[in-house]
Parts: C-alpha cells; sequence; structure tokens
C-alpha cells in the first residue's frame, strides 16, 4: 500500500490545488509535498537492509499486470525528489505571481511530480512511456504558463525535441515487443539475456539510448535545454534543472543497465566519447554566458556528463559513483537556482553585471551559495567530491585514462565557473549606474525602501517629484498579453497583483514602511526555508558519506545484478 | 502485407520527418503528427499480420487470435498524441500571434544578451 502514495499524493495534491481558494490551494501542496517526503523517506528508510517493494496493479500476476517495484535506485530518486518538490513548493509561495497561480500552477506542479513518481515506480516499459507523457505535458504547461515572448519561444523548442524524443521511445518499445513478446522490464531482462541474434537487441539499446539521451540532453542532443530553461519562473527552472533531466539518466541506468547489459559493454566507447563531451561542452558553454539562470543551465548539461560517465564504465563502483552523483547533484543544481531567485528578488536582474554586493548585505545567501557551488565544483567534504572521487577511481580501475582526465579538467572550469558567479554577484560592489531599459519586474515584487533619498534604487524603481519610491510601471509589449490582462486583472496604481496590497508605501507613512520591512523579512523567509533545508541535506550527506555510500552501492548492484529484481517480480511465492 | 506496411509507415516518416526540417511552425506541427502516425502503424504491424481474429476466449480460435496488447498500445499512443497535438497546436499559435510570424528563425530573442 505504501508504494502506492507516490502516486496517489500527488493526484490527490493536483486535484485538491484546484480549489479556488489561495490559501486552501497553497495549504493544500505544502502538506501534499511534506506527505510525499515522509512516504518517500519511509521507502527509502524501509529499504535499507535491501529487499524491494513490489506491487502488482489491477491483481494479475507480473508480465500480465503492470508492476509496480521500488527497488534501492528507484527509492533514492523518490526520497530525493521529494525533498526537492518540497522546497521548489515553498520557493513558489512568494517568487509565482497572482496570475500564474490562478491559472493552475499549483496543480501542474502536482502533476509534474506524480508523473516523475511514476517514473520512478514502474516495472513495465510502456507505462514507463505513459509516466514520461504525464511529466512533459505538465512540463510544456508550467514552461508556458504566462505566456511571455522568450518562454513561447522556448516553449516549443523543448516541445518539439521531446516530442521527437517520445515518438522514438514509442519505436523502440514497439520493436522490444516484437522482439521479446513483454513490456515488463523483469520479465525483458530475463529473456532479452538468452537471445539468438544479439544485433537486434544493439539496435534497441541504441534507439533507448538516443530517447533517453535526448530527455537527458546529451551532447549532440541537448540544445533545447539552454534555450529553455531559463525562460520560465525561477522555481519552475529550479523544479525542471534539478528532476527532469535526471529523470532520462534514471531510465538511461534501468532499461540499458537491466535490460540490454551486453549491449552497454559494445556501446561503450561511444558512450564514454558522448559523456566526454557532453561534460567538456556543457561547462564551455557555462563560461561563455553572463546570465546565471543560462549558466545554470549549461552546468545542467555538463554534470550530465558525469552521470553518464558512471553508466558507460558500467562496473558497480562506477554506478556506485553516479547514483552518489545524481543525489548530490539534484540537491546543489537546486541551491544553485534557488539562490539565483533570492538575488533576482532582491536586486531584480540575472545579469551577472548588474548584480553584487551580496556578500556584504546578504552573507546567509552567500553561504548557501557557497556550499551548493563548491560541492557542484567537488570540494571536500561536500558531497560533491564523494562522488567524483568515486567516479575517478572507477574510471582509473577500469582504466579509461581519457575519461577521468576530462572529468578531472571540467571540474576545474565548473569551480571556476563558480567562482566567476561568486565575484560577480558576490564579492563585487552593486553596480550604481541604473540601467536606462530597466527589465519588467515580477508583478508580486516589492522594492527595497532605502533610507537616503538620494541613494541609487534597484532597476525598475523610479523616484516622482516628492521623492516617493515607487515602481515603473511597464505595460506589457505583447499586444494579447496586455490584452489579456487588461481583461482580467483590475489595474491598480501600484502595478502589483491584485491580491498584494500595501506595496510601496511612502517614507513619511511609519507604519506602512514598518509593515512592508516585516513583509519583506516573511518574503525573505519564504526564499530562504527551502533553501537552507537543501544545504542542509547537502552538508549531512557530505558528513554522513558512508551510509549514502552504502546505499548507492545497493542501488547499483540492484541494477548490475537485476536477478534478484527479476526473481521477486516475476516469481514471488518462491 | 508486411512489405506494403514497411513501406507506408516509411513513406509516412519520411514525408514527416521532411516538413520538420522546414522553416514553418505549422509544416513542423503536421510533420509532427505525422510521425505519430506512423509509429502507430509501426506498433500496429508488430504483430503478425495474418491473424485478425478479435481475441476473445470462446469466439475464436486461439491461433487466429491477434495479439490485442499492440492495439492497446496503439489506442493510449492516439490518445496521448491527441492531447499533445492540441497542445502543441494552440503553443504554435500563441508564438505566431507572440513573433508575427510563421517563421522558425524568428525564435531567437532568448537567445541573444540584453
Amino acid at each position: 500500500m505504501l508504494i502506492i502514495l507516490p502516486l496517489l499524493i500527488p493526484l490527490a495534491m493536483g486535484i485538491g490545488a484546484l480549489i479556488r481558494f489561495r490559501e486552501v490551494r497553497r495549504g493544500v501542496v505544502v502538506i501534499g509535498t511534506f506527505l510525499n517526503m515522509l512516504v518517500c523517506l519511509t521507502l527509502l528508510l524501509g529499504l535499507q537492509a535491501g529487499g524491494m517493494y513490489v506491487s502488482q496493479m489491477g491483481g494479475h500476476p507480473a508480465p500480465y499486470g503492470i508492476s509496480i517495484v521500488v527497488d534501492t535506485l528507484s527509492a533514492v530518486m523518490l526520497a530525493v525528489t521529494s525533498v526537492i518538490a518540497f522546497g521548489v513548493v515553498l520557493f513558489s509561495r512568494v517568487t509565482i505571481d497572482a496570475n500564474r497561480e490562478r491559472f493552475a500552477y499549483y496543480p501542474l506542479l502536482a502533476f509534474l511530480l506524480m508523473g516523475i513518481n511514476f517514473a520512478f515506480l514502474t516495472g513495465d516499459l510502456f507505462t514507463l512511456y505513459v509516466a514520461f507523457e504525464v511529466m512533459l505535458m505538465s512540463s510544456f504547461v508550467l514552461l508556458t504558463l504566462g505566456g511571455e515572448r522568450g518562454q513561447l519561444e522556448g516553449g516549443l523548442k523543448y516541445v518539439t525535441l521531446n516530442l521527437i524524443s517520445s515518438t522514438i521511445f514509442l519505436i523502440a518499445v514497439g520493436l522490444t515487443y516484437a522482439v521479446a513478446g513483454t513490456l515488463n522490464l523483469a520479465d525483458l531482462s530475463r529473456r532479452l539475456s538468452g537471445i539468438e541474434a544479439p544485433g537486434i537487441t544493439t539496435l534497441l539499446a541504441g534507439l533507448f539510448f538516443i530517447a533517453f539521451g535526448i530527455k537527458a540532453a546529451i551532447f549532440p542532443l541537448f540544445f533545447w535545454l539552454p534555450a529553455s530553461y531559463h525562460t520560465p519562473p525561477i522555481a519552475v527552472t529550479a523544479m525542471f534543472g534539478g528532476v527532469l533531466t535526471k529523470v532520462g539518466i534514471y531510465s538511461m541506468w534501468r532499461v540499458l543497465g537491466m535490460v540490454f547489459p551486453q549491449d552497454l559493454v559494445y556501446l561503450q566507447p561511444l558512450i564514454l566519447t558522448i559523456a566526454a563531451l557532453t561534460m567538456v561542452t556543457g561547462v564551455l558553454g557555462a563560461i561563455a554566458q553572463t546570465e546565471v539562470r543560462r549558466l545554470l543551465s549549461f552546468h545542467i548539461i555538463s554534470q550530465i556528463g558525469y552521470l553518464l560517465m558512471g553508466m558507460g564504465l558500467m562496473t558497480e563502483i562506477s554506478l556506485s559513483g553516479a547514483v552518489f552523483f545524481m543525489v548530490h547533484v539534484i540537491l546543489a543544481k537546486t541551491v544553485l537556482f534557488f539562490v539565483s531567485g533570492i538575488t533576482h528578488e532582491v536586486q531584480g536582474s540575472y545579469y551577472l553585471k548588474k548584480l553584487g554586493g551580496f556578500q556584504k548585505s546578504h552573507p546567509l545567501v552567500a553561504i548557501l551559495f557557497l556550499v551548493g557551488a563548491l560541492s557542484l565544483a567537488g570540494i571536500p567534504p561536500l558531497p560533491g567530491f564523494w562522488a567524483k572521487l568515486t567516479l575517478i577511481r572507477a574510471g582509473l580501475e577500469a582504466q579509461q585514462y581519457g575519461i577521468v582526465a576530462v572529468a578531472l579538467v571540467v571540474s576545474l572550469l565548473t569551480l571556476y565557473s563558480m567562482t566567476k558567479i561568486w565575484h560577480e554577484v558576490f564579492w563585487k560592489a552593486k553596480p550604481l549606474d541604473i540601467d536606462p531599459h530597466p527589465q519588467p519586474l515580477p508583478t508580486t515584487w516589492r522594492g527595497e525602501l532605502k533610507p537616503s533619498p538620494l541613494a541609487p534604487l534597484p532597476d525598475g524603481l523610479q523616484r516622482d517629484t516628492e521623492g516617493k519610491v515607487g515602481m515603473i510601471h511597464h505595460a506589457p509589449t505583447d499586444p494579447i498579453l496586455r490584452e489579456t490582462l487588461e481583461k482580467h486583472v483590475p489595474v491598480n496604481p501600484e502595478g502589483e497583483g491584485s491580491e498584494d496590497q500595501g506595496g510601496g508605501a511612502p517614507f513619511g507613512d511609519r507604519i506602512g514602511f514598518l509593515k512592508s520591512t516585516f513583509d519583506d523579512q516573511g518574503r525573505m523567509g519564504w526564499l530562504l526555508a527551502p533553501t537552507i533545508l537543501l544545504v542542509v541535506c547537502i552538508i549531512v550527506i557530505g558528513i554522513f558519506a558512508e551510509p549514502m555510500y552504502q546505499i548507492s552501492v545497493q542501488a547499483a548492484v540492484g541494477v548490475l545484478e537485476p536477478e534478484a529484481y527479476v526473481q521477486t517480480v516475476l516469481f514471488p511465492g518462491e | 502485407m508486411v512489405l506494403i506496411f514497411a513501406v507506408t509507415t516509411g513513406v509516412i516518416f519520411a514525408c514527416g520527418i521532411y516538413l520538420m526540417l522546414r522553416r514553418s511552425m505549422v509544416r513542423l506541427i503536421i510533420g509532427l503528427s505525422l510521425l505519430t502516425y506512423a509509429v502507430n502503424l509501426l506498433i500496429f504491424s508488430m504483430d503478425d499480420l495474418s491473424t485478425r481474429g478479435a481475441p476473445i476466449i470462446g469466439a475464436t480460435e486461439p491461433e487466429k487470435m491477434a495479439d490485442p496488447l499492440p492495439q492497446a498500445l496503439i489506442l493510449t499512443a492516439i490518445v496521448i498524441s491527441f492531447g499533445v497535438l492540441a497542445f502543441t497546436l494552440a503553443l504554435a499559435y500563441r508564438a505566431s500571434q507572440a513573433v508575427q510570424s510563421d517563421n522558425m528563425d524568428v525564435l531567437q530573442s532568448t537567445d541573444r544578451e540584453v
């Protein structure tokens, strides 16, 4: 019963979040994701001694019904995702504007979570396809929700490439059924191991590799990612950047590792080359960027290379390292996106040259960024170090010195890229010049009120003739968006969302000033709480690396030696 | 029969890919939907095409039964591709309104430095 809950809770949450009242919606998703987190962590703890949970949907025995299986790898992925989902929901509270929330933001997030959990839970290839579609459909809408021009452009590219990927996946599923006569992963693993014509399984493995590769953004197939991931609100980017591409890698491990292990050996040079190219192009792309979200998007690609390297080496220790790396990179990447969201919330920009001075003004944010960044680069004792150490040791043991060298150099370049953000956003002073063409601000943004009338104002704020500070009101340039907004949103002079009153209080109004300071602190709290939660997770994993490593080994063994999986799913009684 | 299926599927794939390589959004979407049709045909041909009896125990001889599973897969795939197609059409409509063009090459504003 417990193992179906990661599906049912997001479903119930998605339906509950359709309720009209804003606070009810928010309450439902916060409680829902929290329960989901508890369930997933319970599953992980329950598997610490080994074994797995299996359930057959509809009561049909294994190859005929749809199996829901939670082994250690699934449990690890479920647990990390549930933590991220909880964090993203908290972070959404102040970063998502009222209009997006009104147009079903929270239900979409819940259905996205359901799709992701479904992909981790299922033990059936076609159900995996359905899970991907549930996930993709929600992600399409989340990405384009709001209808800004950039979102539509990025969305079209994202949708097209992902649909092609789904098509290839479906072709591979159909051909697999023709070859093996089953789509149950356990049954496939048993039947394909002794097949007469190995050529056809290599073809299938290649098709699955391309299909999951597009979703995971591997080297020549990643172009949709930097084109689209920086366009939606930062909470959505954090969820996508943290988890979505990793579902592709998880499926790759699960399907290729369990069903086509002999073809992986055959494809090893190809996979390792692609892994190296993915790392290098990703990190070089990141170095060239000056916009924080785009920079971090390129880092996602770079990290995918390490996960691919773990699969390419295909030894127990390399896959353990990759599982460890997966946990660390999901947490660290989400932290970095959260921090960039906080800096945007305070200074209203994602561009490195317009940000600055955070080390002085927000030292806590600086520490949070540092933990995430150093973990990503692989500095001990943070988990990134242990993960990379394991991967590199695996590479040396397998005598694949080329990929080891690339992995080490890319780590250095990652550190360089993180230092760039650190220097630009945290060390250097806030640039004084006010941009002549300020970006339109999110509608719920509340300006920091500076006591000195001569102090430079953050972007997007202006002084009127009496010295009062107010937001520059930008009418949307897109005619359709403007029309829609005028139709649905009552225009108020502050230019803020209809449910956020009281911003932009004048200096003389002391109560208003205090209230706005208090509100700003409250907003900051909602931003900091999820970031601190994830950073604590990173530090705890870094310090208690040994238990985490044991879990990773268990997950890797579960994939590389699928006999236990096959036995538990197909012949539960014996 | 198998040859007809193979050729038809191949031609539809080719048409779909050709259309997707055009610069027009409308052709891109028609190409995408053609691809999904081609995949459905491909899955349909996974079954033995000479046995087309209804898979109902008692009504048909077991050796004449069609395999119901590929058909179930196709049904699911059709429903999913229908929903996705509807969304893609709406998205392309909004995108073409926002950029005032049907040309995919115009969709570059997010790649430029501000």
